[in-house]
């Protein structure tokens, strides 16, 4: 079932707007947490929803914000993530340029559960554009009251504002976006000490994504209990999820946590199947980070059981048979697709976005693209394909940040289930090298 | 990116710039200014022609008082920033995984036949710098390609056509409401 919560009206003419926005129950909750509630409490709805971090890890939001220091004297912020550059994500774009209030709202009630009284929205700068929505939406806010100081007689003062970033994927990690925003190059920092201890400016900070803090709305709203009955287990709540590549329909779909991949790929009110008549090939379900899976692993585990929408299921089989939920970037391959092609462009994208600091993820990344490269044009050996599994395990865990496991987990996967495809172009040199990739454009784009 | 030395003769914000400039490091607390060097970076680049000379980041530097090189070390390290002249319109074409699979590479292939220059190349008139980017966060809209604040998405031949066009005839395309 297609459940909008956090995308709840984004039909509605006019939405962006305050006045829109607030006359279908937008600012509800920031109303409700200021007049009656303490921020201590604020945080343990939170922590009762289940909400786990939609930036693509799935940490309990809740616990995160119980680990905030708070020393006497000293600021805290609350940062919100916006740098959505994992590639086949760009459900956070959806929300901010759709319903700006719903996010501004969401960054009231947190700032106010953690008690800082400045908060930074950090946008990639490409989204230049929804920073000017986002503003505009800021701007809205402070006039009607809900921002600025001593918001609706509360004795809360918070000042929202928007920094963009300059086009760099390691900024959404989040100690590289603290970086970034204290106007320095991306280089991520060595933890500890962790953020919650000193992050934006030595001081303690939280780092959340749009959608997690978009979803603290409705658990205000509604309470944390009656949040975590949405959804499936530990995956609670719904889901934004941005599919893309050869669908009917690909776009950002909110998504009960807990439906089948099957009705999600399939289904009517969400992708309608693989586009052009075409056959499902291989998925990956959590943006590029994450590992692929090929068909028969898609709508099924290993084990034969309906694969489902959650962060468990998607999980299960672990790196043998599995994959991550992770950002929710969904993206389907149909049966014409290259493998090998597709995980070059992901290596050649990580080995354009490392930001240098460590050598294993500098040099391995640089390298498996150089590999993926030779293979993808029909000059490579077999020995390559062992030389991309032996770099793999050079990176991993070698380095400063997560990038480094996230550029060589799905270049292990991809060889893992399609070897033989990988083999191919090594012993059919000429036709990997004639084939014309991506000649028929799927009907969906024909718009 | 490394750092080029190209030179081009001093600008300076309007007035009226000036004020959104220091509105803008207003908002940071008492000796946290630097933190709006990425933003006047990227207002320097729309009113100076479009990219960043050495003389654009002396003068950043002299108006957050901070050292030439800590703005030399930002604008060579995030990819917008673009170090030498361009082109009026840049055209990035995403070309990442999800863009590819619905046919990146031939908008790419078509974009160079009919503007007649190759990726990274501008046109003999100086209208349009074609260059590649990494995934753009239109992944379910593509093929698509960016131009200024303009992202231009489900793209096709005919609808390249049409926006190179536009451009030419000085209007910026507008695009199709979702
Ligand atoms: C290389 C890298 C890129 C990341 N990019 C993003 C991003 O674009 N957006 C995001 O929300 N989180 C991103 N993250 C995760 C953040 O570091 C952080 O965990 C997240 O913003 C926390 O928010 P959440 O708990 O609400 O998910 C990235 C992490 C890494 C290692
Ligand atoms: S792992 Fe890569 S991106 Fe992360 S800090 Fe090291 S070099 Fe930079
Ligand atoms: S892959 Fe092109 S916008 Fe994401």
């Amino acid at each position: 079932m297609s459940r909008k919560i956090l995308l709840e009206h984004d039909d509605v003419p006019g939405i962006e707007t305050f006045d829109v926005y607030r006359k279908h129950g937008g600012y509800r909750s920031v109303e409700k947490a200021l007049k009656t509630m303490s921020p201590q409490n604020v945080v343990e709805e939170v922590q009762k929803s289940g909400l786990r971090g939609r930036g693509g890890a799935g940490f309990p939001t809740g616990m995160k914000w119980s680990f905030l220091a708070k020393p006497e004297g000293v600021p805290r912020y609350l940062l919100c993530n916006a740098d959505e550059s994992e590639p086949g994500t760009f459900k956070d774009r959806y929300l901010m340029e759709k319903i700006p209030h719903r996010l501004i709202e969401g960054m009231i009630v947190s700032s106010y559960a953690l008690g800082a009284n400045t908060s930074y929205i950090y946008i990639r700068g490409e989204y230049m554009w929804i920073l000017d929505i986002l503003e505009k939406a800021i701007a809205e806010a402070y006039a009607n009251g809900f921002l600025g100081k001593n918001i609706l007689g509360s004795g809360f003062d918070l000042d929202l504002r928007v920094a963009p970033g300059g086009g760099a994927y390691i900024c959404g990690e989040e100690t590289a976006l603290i970086e970034s925003l204290e106007g320095k190059r991306g280089n991520p920092r060595l933890k500890p000490p962790f953020p919650a201890v000193k992050g934006l400016w030595g001081c303690p900070t939280v780092v959340n994504n749009v959608e997690s803090i978009a979803a603290v709305v409705p658990i205000v709203n509604d309470g944390g209990d009656e949040y975590a009955k949405i959804g499936l287990g530990k995956s609670t709540g719904t889901k934004l999820i941005s599919a893309s590549g050869n669908l009917v329909r690909p776009g950002v779909y909110e998504i009960e946590m807990g439906i089948t991949v099957e009705e999600f790929i399939y289904g009517d009110q969400y992708c309608r199947g693989i586009a052009n008549n075409k056959k499902l090939k291989a998925c990956i379900p959590g943006g590029s980070s994450v590992p692929i899976l090929p068909a028969h692993l898609v709508t099924k585990t290993a084990e034969g059981t309906d694969r489902l929408m959650t962060y468990e299921s998607l999980a299960e089989g672990g790196f043998a048979s599995g994959s991550m939920l992770g950002s929710g970037g969904f993206i389907v391959f149909d049966e014409d697709q290259c493998i090998v092609r597709n995980t070059w462009t992901f290596a050649r994208f990580y080995a354009h976005e490392s930001c240098g600091q460590c050598s294993p993820c500098r040099e391995g990344t640089g390298w498996m693209e150089k590999v993926l490269n030779r293979l993808e044009h029909g000059q490579g050996t077999l020995e390559d394909i062992d030389l991309l599994a032996e770099i793999n395990k050079k990176i991993e865990g070698n380095t400063i940040c997560p990038l480094g496991d996230a550029a060589a987990w799905p270049v292990a996967a991809a060889i893992r289930h399609f070897r033989e495809e990988f083999e191919w172009h090594v012993t059919h040199p000429e036709e990997s090298q004639k084939r014309n990739y991506g000649l028929v454009l799927p009907k969906s784009t024909l718009v | 990116m490394s750092l080029k030395i190209i030179h081009q003769e001093r600008q300076e914000f309007s007035a009226e710039r000036m004020a959104e400039v220091q509105a803008l490091i207003a908002q940071y607390p008492e000796g946290k200014h630097k933190s709006a060097l990425m933003r006047i970076l990227h207002m320097a680049e729309e009113d100076f022609g479009g990219w960043l000379s050495v003389e654009t980041m002396n003068y950043v530097a002299e108006i957050l008082n901070i050292q030439a090189i800590e703005v030399y070390e930002v604008a060579t390290f995030y990819t917008m920033f673009n170090l030498e002249p361009t082109g009026k319109y840049v055209f990035e074409v995403c070309r990442t995984g999800p863009c590819m699979l619905v046919g990146s590479d031939n908008i790419i292939a078509y974009l160079e036949e009919k503007l007649e220059v190759k990726m990274g190349g501008t046109t003999a008139d100086g209208m349009f710098t074609l260059k590649t980017a990494e995934c753009l966060g239109a992944c379910g809209y593509g093929p698509m390609l960016q131009c200024g604040k303009q992202y231009h998405e489900h793209l096709t031949k005919d609808r390249i056509d049409e926006i190179i066009a536009s451009y030419r005839s000085g209007v910026v395309p507008k695009e199709i409401a979702r």
